[in-house]
């Protein structure tokens, strides 16, 4: 799951990139309502932590923009106003949820995950698919009884694969998935832990659609 | 003190009650004066008119004494008996005399009129002395009946005035509490408002002499309206800006409990240690601005150098210049003044200066801190080698909380906004100015009233 974080204090910017990524999430972090529109823009993301009080102007001018373009991006508000005609200001533009500062990383992790699954039309935090129940929170597994640990970046691809199943998802795509801007991409990391997640799971749970991508097996 | 109302009906039932008797006293004077004059005239004529008839010697005087039988004398009961008469020969027996006349002589007095006090009873004569036939013609008139006549007259004024003035104090008290219902009912309208609302009283049509009260209250409504805005705005700012850095705290530290490598842990510990060391500051600087605001700089201070205080802003700021291989460098330059204007205004203005130019020089570099006498104000200038400030933020850098999207983020935008309302409060001015060769300059200009020559 890729956030796009919108907040203007350094420290907690840095921290909001590093507590999600340590959650599960990818990371982008921008300081700006005119950098969060471009970066909105070019798209990619599954949600949006905002903050409020931007340098040059109020975070709900931006989310005001993103809903006038019609996404329905799932949207968390973040900010020291808290009272409660904020709390309904903030929910009536457009958010899907309100969080005052200071606030709990754990807490914040489990509303976005609430939002995000609401936006892809799910209630329960697991996700099952071929006797894989996938744990959200906690970033487990559980397949006939035995429990699976995955890595960050295992889980993400696996993730995004039972978001969808059935769709095939391209190289680019689990890319984009597993990177911020700030990183890297390595070259063959997607077939790496391709490759250690069948590892774990049985060479068949994953299917190669030869030049296009990777699907779940069975799908219809 | 007593209520308006009574006041005014004491002010106006006293100056009733001064006019009416000075009006008294001033017909009883003139009252008196006419009577005198009537009554003297009267007097005169009539012993003349004695001393003529008994020069014709058509009337015989020694006879007349004997036939005339002397009556007791009598006070004139009313304005009869009003003139007693009494013809003296000149060696001193007594010729004749009216019926209402004394035994002794009306005056000792010489021709004339003159006032005598006979058996207790006060008289005033006129005497005529008539050489011719060697007598003296008295004529007198009882002050009684004079006074009497003045005192009827007085009794006429008091009379009516003793009945009016209850009278004048009732409708004077009704008056003046009908004269002052719109003030009864701008206090009703007052004392029924709740605490929170600050609205202009309503535009009903007042009487003149309120007008200026209704307009001084709205006035005052609209002042405390704007302070209590001024407070809320600050507050939530205040809040808004100490959340979030402790949001940053709080998260840096779940991090650094949660993180699964030591570097991320380390990491996240530094940064929580930077994150305390900017909260303090902004803390401190909330509490400096409040404290600036509320500073007064009327009180005398006692005199300290500038140089003085420079160095010991210098002093304390010196652990931040070491952090980053900076240094402060200080040229108070000749004559240094003597500053008796208020040193914690001046030394907040300075703290915050020196602070800003140190976090916006790069590291390695110095904050120079000179000091000139520039016309009538000595002017205590901050330079660095940092970016500069950008010209679009120029204009608002000294607003509260104003931070240029273009700074970085550990200032918490009331460094300048203090130092504004510091100059304010001492009747100087903060200049801002790009540095040549790069930079920015700030300039305390301090005006010469804040300082006694050294």
């Amino acid at each position: 799951m890729r956030l796009l974080i919108v907040e203007d204090d350094e420290m907690l910017r840095d921290g909001l990139s590093v507590g999600l990524r340590l959650a599960g999430f990818t990371t982008d972090a921008v300081a700006t309502c005119a950098d969060a529109d471009a970066a909105l823009e070019s798209g990619g993301f599954d949600g949006m932590v905002l903050d409020l009080m931007l340098p040059d102007g109020s975070g709900l001018d931006v989310l005001g923009r993103l809903r006038a373009r019609g996404s329905r991006l799932p949207v968390l508000l973040l900010t020291a106003r808290d009272r409660s005609p904020d709390r309904v200001t903030g929910l009536d533009a457009g958010a899907d949820d309100y969080l005052g500062k200071p606030f709990d990383l754990p807490e914040l992790a489990a509303r976005l995950r609430a939002i995000l699954r609401r936006g892809e039309g799910r209630a329960a935090g697991l996700m099952e698919w071929n006797g894989l129940s996938l744990d959200l929170s906690r970033m487990e597994g559980r397949i006939a009884g035995r429990e699976l640990r995955f890595s960050r970046r295992e889980f993400t691809i696996l993730q995004a694969l039972m978001e969808r199943p059935g769709t095939i998802l391209g190289k680019p795509a689990l890319e984009e998935r597993l990177y911020g801007w700030q990183e890297d991409v390595e070259s063959n990391t997607v077939e790496v832990h391709v490759h250690n997640l069948r590892a774990k799971l049985g060479a068949s749970f994953i299917e190669t659609v030869r030049g296009v991508g990777y699907r779940l097996a069975g799908a219809p | 003190m007593i209520s308006m109302r009574a006041r005014l009906f004491l002010i106006l039932l006293v100056a009733t009650g001064a006019l009416w008797l000075s009006a008294i006293l001033w017909i009883q004077h003139s009252t008196r004066a006419e009577v005198e004059r009537v009554l003297d005239a009267r007097l005169s004529e009539a012993g003349r008119m004695v001393s003529s008839l008994i020069s014709d010697h058509r009337v015989d005087v020694a006879q007349a004494a004997v036939m005339v039988q002397p009556e007791p004398f009598t006070e004139p009961a009313d304005y009869v008996h009003q003139l007693s008469c009494q013809i003296w020969a000149l060696d001193g027996t007594l010729v004749g005399q009216s019926g209402s006349a004394p035994e002794q002589p009306l005056t000792q007095g010489d021709a004339g009129f003159s006032q005598s006090i006979v058996d207790g009873v006060e008289w005033r004569v006129y005497s005529v002395v008539n050489e011719d036939l060697g007598v003296r013609v008295m004529i007198g008139d009882s002050m009684r009946v004079r006074d009497r006549l003045v005192n009827d007259v007085t009794a006429g004024l008091l009379l009516p005035a003793a009945l009016i003035i209850p009278l004048l104090a009732g409708l004077i008290w009704i008056g003046v509490g009908r004269g002052l219902v719109p003030l009864d009912r701008m206090a009703q309208a007052l004392a029924a408002r709740p605490a929170t609302d600050l609205s202009p009283l309503p535009d009903a049509p007042v009487p003149r002499e309120i007008r200026p009260m209704t307009a001084a209250l709205n006035g005052l409504f609209r002042r405390v309206s704007a302070a209590r805005e001024h407070e809320r705005s600050f507050t939530a700012f205040a809040a808004h800006e100490l959340k979030t850095p402790l949001a940053g705290l709080k998260t840096q530290a779940q991090i650094a409990a949660m993180a699964p490598d030591e570097a991320t842990r380390r990491t996240a510990l530094a940064r929580l240690e930077r994150g305390v060391n900017r909260t303090d500051r902004m803390v401190r600087q909330l509490l400096d601005m409040a404290t600036v605001e509320a500073e007064a700089e009327s009180r005398e201070h006692p005199p300290v150098s500038l140089a003085g205080v420079i160095a010991e802003v210098a002093d304390d700021l010196a652990p931040l210049a070491q952090g980053r291989a900076q240094h402060i460098v200080q040229d108070a330059g000749a004559g240094c003044p003597l500053l008796t204007g208020n040193r914690f205004l001046v030394s907040a203005a300075l703290r915050n200066l020196i602070e800003n130019a140190l976090q916006a020089s790069p590291d390695g570099q110095e904050v120079r801190v000179s000091l000139r006498h520039e016309g009538a104000a000595w002017v205590c200038a901050v330079q660095d080698r940092g970016p500069g400030i950008a010209a679009a933020d120029r204009a608002r850098v000294t607003d509260r909380f104003y931070r240029g999207a273009g700074t970085q983020a550990d200032g918490s935008g009331l460094g300048l906004a203090i130092v504004a309302a510091a100059m304010e409060r001492i009747g100087g001015t903060l200049r801002l100015a790009p540095r040549e060769g790069g930079g920015e300059m700030a300039e305390l200009v301090l005006p010469d009233t804040a300082f006694r020559a050294a």
